[in-house]
């Protein structure tokens, strides 16, 4: 599992990026942890992507695992952090198997369009319920790690890296496995994949769980390193737009990808936020624009090419 | 009787301007395959010009009949400028990319074009009562309504019977209808496809400034307008069937309706029922409730 350069990568920065955190300055930690957060769901996103697939709507599981970890905190007073974060990613998952089943059955526009649909369901039922928050969403409680409060967001910090590292292995073996290589063959002709003897509903039905596994986890993490939910910061169609730019940011090119795509979406963010509050949008869409003309394959085709010169 | 009455002229007033609006989307999907996301930005931005000027000749002392000028101005000017600048500067280079992507290019796009907003007009909502204040209002069945919100529904309706007409009644209806039949087909018969690319693409925005100037005296101007405005045109074409006016006019009719329903009678699921109504639409019938069928190429 560990023999290709990825997960030596992954492995090797992962650990070396949680040693540095320990003397980084707080606002470089709070980055990295939304980054890295929200990284788990472009993961996700990231397989679908290479199968042909974008969702529209996969704020629908972002925002489900954070909407868990709120509704846990407050109705059950359940402030494990491994607790609320397997709760989200599995409330998710279940979700996103049962709406797999659909799913399977759509590609292109579509596939877009019914995500959408669903995610805008659970928006319009969270706005309009006054017992979830409604517009105004909930404070979540700082979480425990094995009944120990901490005092610094450093534990938080490791533990959200250390499921990144993990997340990140697990999909870069699974993208390796028979099943998990039949992403672009699906994209290209679903035919020939089927005259291989694969079925691609069952094929895209798996890659549909877990992306809504890291999507629900994703959530639930960012639930946690924000300190609060809220729907239109976590369900609206706005959200799953970012998610979508966020992975054709990074490229579908490998695994480590999706964090950087989402470092730079948090720092891009960041900076334009701050130069000018009024226009960060612009500079985020003019920036995604620029992308989509100009490097197809996202920022990871750039380091890819630096790889090929030295080498 | 009179709930029953209100419902229903909710409804259509309602329906009308998701009509206008998702009648430019379903235009500009139905000519050139493309699921338009920042139609949102052409409808705010016709509802923030409409308003401005409402306001800026209010304030010099001009008549407000004016304002219907305005709007109708308002819209035109919008959708010629957004929609030339758009089309010939980004969409027209994409056309050979996969679908989706365009896609992502016009929500780009859509956040730039509300951040634009943002510059352009500032954070303060703006208010255009104007017009509205002028045709006051009448009594119809016991339920007081005012008279512009019901010239919507003339509105609308002016619309569709247009856009009937300009499609069956026209030469160019006819070259629409073929482009939209069999593209290649169409440039070997002589047809300059890129020219009709582009006015379809205006005229669909004109369309969507048009929703956007016209709605702008019934509310408050303000930031965020288009967000909520272009899913609810996506789920207007979707349950109508993606690419066909008399789709987006029955889409438009039911997610009206049911949403004035809504309001009326259980606030709680207002924006739940629109959304429920579109994905059903899409689990049984993905190509919309009334999209025609169509011809299996060789």
């Amino acid at each position: 599992m560990l023999r290709d350069t990825t997960s030596k990568v992954v492995l090797f920065g992962g650990i070396a990026i949680i040693l540095l955190g320990a003397i980084m300055p707080n606002w470089i930690v709070n980055q990295l942890m939304f980054g890295f957060s929200r990284a788990l769901a472009i993961l996700g996103l990231l397989v679908l992507w290479r199968t042909g697939l974008v969702s529209f709507g996969h704020a629908f599981y972002f925002g489900l695992g954070a909407y868990t970890v709120a509704i846990v905190d407050i109705q059950l007073g359940v402030t494990d952090v491994f607790v609320r974060l397997f709760g989200g990613a599995i409330i998710a998952g279940i979700a996103g198997f049962i709406i797999g089943f659909i799913m399977r059955n759509y590609r292109d526009i579509f596939f877009a369009m019914l995500n959408t649909a669903i995610s805008m369901v659970l928006y319009g039922i969270i706005v309009k319920t006054e017992s979830l928050g409604s517009t105004d969403g909930f404070a979540i409680s700082l979480p425990t790690i094995f009944g120990i409060a901490p005092e610094t967001k450093y534990p938080l910090f490791i533990i959200i890296t250390m499921i990144a590292m993990i997340s990140a292995l697990l999909i870069n073996f699974y993208l390796k496995t028979t099943v998990g290589r039949l992403t672009t063959p699906i994209r290209d002709n679903e035919i020939r994949v089927e005259y291989l003897g694969f079925s691609v509903a069952h094929a895209i039905h798996l890659k549909y769980t877990i992306s809504a596994v890291l999507a629900g986890g994703a959530g639930a993490l960012m639930a946690m390193s924000l300190g609060q939910v809220d729907p239109d910061s976590m369900i609206n169609w706005t959200v799953s737009g970012e998610l979508v730019f966020i992975t054709i940011l990074s490229g579908p090119g490998n695994v480590i990808a999706p964090f950087i795509g989402s470092l730079v979406f948090e720092v891009l963010r960041t900076y334009a936020f701050e130069l000018a509050p009024q226009a960060w949008q612009l500079i985020v869409g003019a920036t995604f624009l620029t992308v989509i003309f100009f490097l197809p394959g996202g920022i990871w085709s750039l380091i890819a090419k630096l790889g090929r010169k030295k080498s | 009787m009179e709930t029953f009455l209100t419902i229903l002229l909710d409804g259509l007033q309602f329906s009308s301007y998701l009509f206008i609006v998702s009648a430019g989307l379903t235009i500009i999907f139905g000519v050139m395959k493309i699921l338009n996301v920042c139609h949102g930005s052409f409808y705010a931005w016709g509802a923030y010009t409409a308003a401005f000027f409402i306001g800026k000749f209010s304030d010099m002392g001009l008549p407000d009949a004016l304002g219907f000028l305005i709007i109708i101005a308002a819209a035109i000017v919008v959708g010629v400028v957004l929609g030339l600048i758009i089309e010939q500067g980004i969409l027209k280079h994409m056309y050979h990319r996969d679908e989706v992507l365009i896609v992502l290019a016009t929500f780009g796009l859509f956040l730039v074009l509300e951040d634009i907003i943002l510059i352009a007009f500032g954070t303060d909502p703006y208010f255009a009562y104007q017009p509205m204040a002028l045709l006051e209002s009448v009594e119809m069945g016991g339920v007081i309504r005012d008279v512009y919100g019901l010239t919507l529904i003339g509105v609308a309706t002016f619309v569709a019977v247009g856009c009937w007409l300009l499609l069956n009644k026209t030469k160019w209806g006819v070259i629409l209808k073929a482009v939209i039949f069999d593209r290649e087909m169409g440039i070997s018969m002589g047809i300059n496809v890129p020219f009709v690319y582009t006015l379809t693409f205006i005229g669909g925005a004109i369309l969507g400034g048009l929703g956007g100037a016209y709605i702008a005296p019934t509310i408050s101007v303000a930031p965020g307008l288009g967000t909520e405005v272009i899913v609810l045109s996506f789920a207007v074409v979707v349950v109508g069937g993606m690419g066909s006016i008399a789709g987006a006019a029955i889409g438009s009719l039911i997610i009206g309706l049911l949403r004035a329903l809504a309001v009326h009678e259980l606030p709680q699921v207002e924006l739940f029922v629109v959304f429920a109504v579109m994905a059903i639409v899409l689990v049984f019938r993905p190509e919309g409730l009334f999209a025609p069928a169509k011809p299996r190429k060789i």
